[in-house]
This record gives C-alpha cells, structure tokens and sequence, in this order.
C-alpha cells in the first residue's frame, strides 16, 4: 500500500517538476519565468521528499527529507526574491504586454531605497502624473 | 511490477526533459538573470532526481547529497544576485 501511495506521490511530484521545465522555457518575461519555476519546482521538490518518506517510513530517512523539504521551502522564495530585485535594479524589461510597474519611479536605483511615494526628482515625464494621482496622506 | 517500472521511467523521463527545457532557457536567455533563475530551476530538479534515485536504489546516504546541493544551490544564486546588482549601485560612484 505505502508503495503505491509513493509511486503516485512520485508521479504527482514529476508533473509539478515538468511544469516548471515548460513554464522556464515558454513564459514571456523574467518574472514571470521566475514565479512559476520558483513555486512549481519547490512543491515538486516537497512531492518527491514525501514519496521517499512513503517508501522508506525510517526514523533516519523521514528527519532527512523533511529538514531538505524545510531547508527549501525557506530558501526558494528567498533566492527568487534577491534575484528579482537583482533583476529590476539592474533593468531587465517586463514583458510588453504587462499592465501595471507598481514599483516604476519609486525604486531609486542608486541608492537602492524604496519610497512609498514618487520619487521627488522626476526621471520621466510619467512620474509627475503619477505623483499627482497618490493619496497624499501616504507616510514615507 | 510492471506498472511501478512504467511509472518510474516516465517520472525520470519527464525530469529529464524538464531539466532539458531549462537548459536550453540557460543556454538562450536573454540576461544574465534569467541564466541565474535557470541555473536554480536546473539544481532544484537535481534534487528531485535525486530523490528519485533514492527511492530506487534504496539508500538513504543519497539525501545527503540532495541537502549539501540545495544548500550550495542557495548560496550561488545569493552570491550571483550580489554580483548581478553591484553594477547598479556602484555606477554612481559609491
């Protein structure tokens, strides 16, 4: 019984993984290529631990794969956070069809610091204008 | 036994060609952080099939070699994030 729990635990996991292999590969824009094989490979990676788990129920082997599902799942959402930051800071363009930049001229790229308002020297004309439609009670 | 033979082959199978499809957003990525987002993607399937392997051969000691990976993993795209975002901040002259 266990062996069948894994094995379908194993397929469900590998499904998850090839998601993310279509998504990295066909997705128009960085970010979007990021949040999916980010999230799909992470809940692929927790699919196939709890397969191993099923397979073999030791002491030894279930402390391993939950503190590797432990260690991931902190560490996955933290890495593609640094490198879409990374990203953005540097420059890289979203996709051409993407509606809304909430982060544009709010991210002063050289000194690095966030304002929950526009930033006071206009770098392009589309900055002013939006400046004027914040709510002007926003605490910096 | 069959059927777990079947499942088992097309589970490496369709690692392997997620791992494929990866490579070759690593290969033609347009910038240097879609390599680095591609490089992660390729490490954490490396995990998958090594659990995979573990589940096939049986031996538990491979779980190792898929933490020391998740971790050496994390620390490339954490030291690359920094080298990707330095250009930025120093062009002004810090």
């Amino acid at each position: 019984m266990s062996e069948i729990i894994s094995t379908v635990l194993m397929g469900v996991g590998a499904l998850f993984m090839g998601l993310a292999g279509i998504g990295i590969l066909r997705m128009p824009d960085l970010f979007m290529r990021m949040s999916c094989s980010t999230k799909s490979s992470t809940l692929g990676v927790g699919f196939l631990m709890l397969a191993v788990c099923f397979r073999f129920p030791h002491l030894s082997i279930i402390s391993r794969a939950a503190a590797i599902v432990v260690f991931v799942f902190l560490t996955a959402p933290i890495a593609a956070h640094m490198i879409g930051r990374a990203a953005y800071i540097s420059g890289v363009p979203l996709w051409s069809k993407s509606v809304i930049d909430q982060l544009c001229n709010r991210y002063d790229r050289c000194t690095l610091h966030l304002e929950s308002y526009a930033l006071s020297e206009p770098t392009s004309p589309a900055s002013e204008e939006e400046a004027s439609h914040q709510d002007p009670a926003v605490p910096g | 036994m069959s059927l777990h033979e079947l499942i088992f082959y097309s589970v490496v199978a369709v690692l392997t060609l997620s791992i494929l499809l990866a490579f070759i957003r690593l290969m033609k990525g347009p910038s240097l952080p879609d390599r680095v987002v591609a490089l992660e993607a390729i490490s954490t399937m490396g995990i998958g099939v090594i659990a995979v392997y573990t589940v096939t051969t049986g031996e538990g000691v491979f779980l190792d070699v898929a933490m020391i990976l998740a971790l050496v993993s994390f620390l490339g795209t954490v030291a690359l994030a920094y080298y990707i975002q330095k250009p930025a901040s120093s062009e002004e002259g810090d």
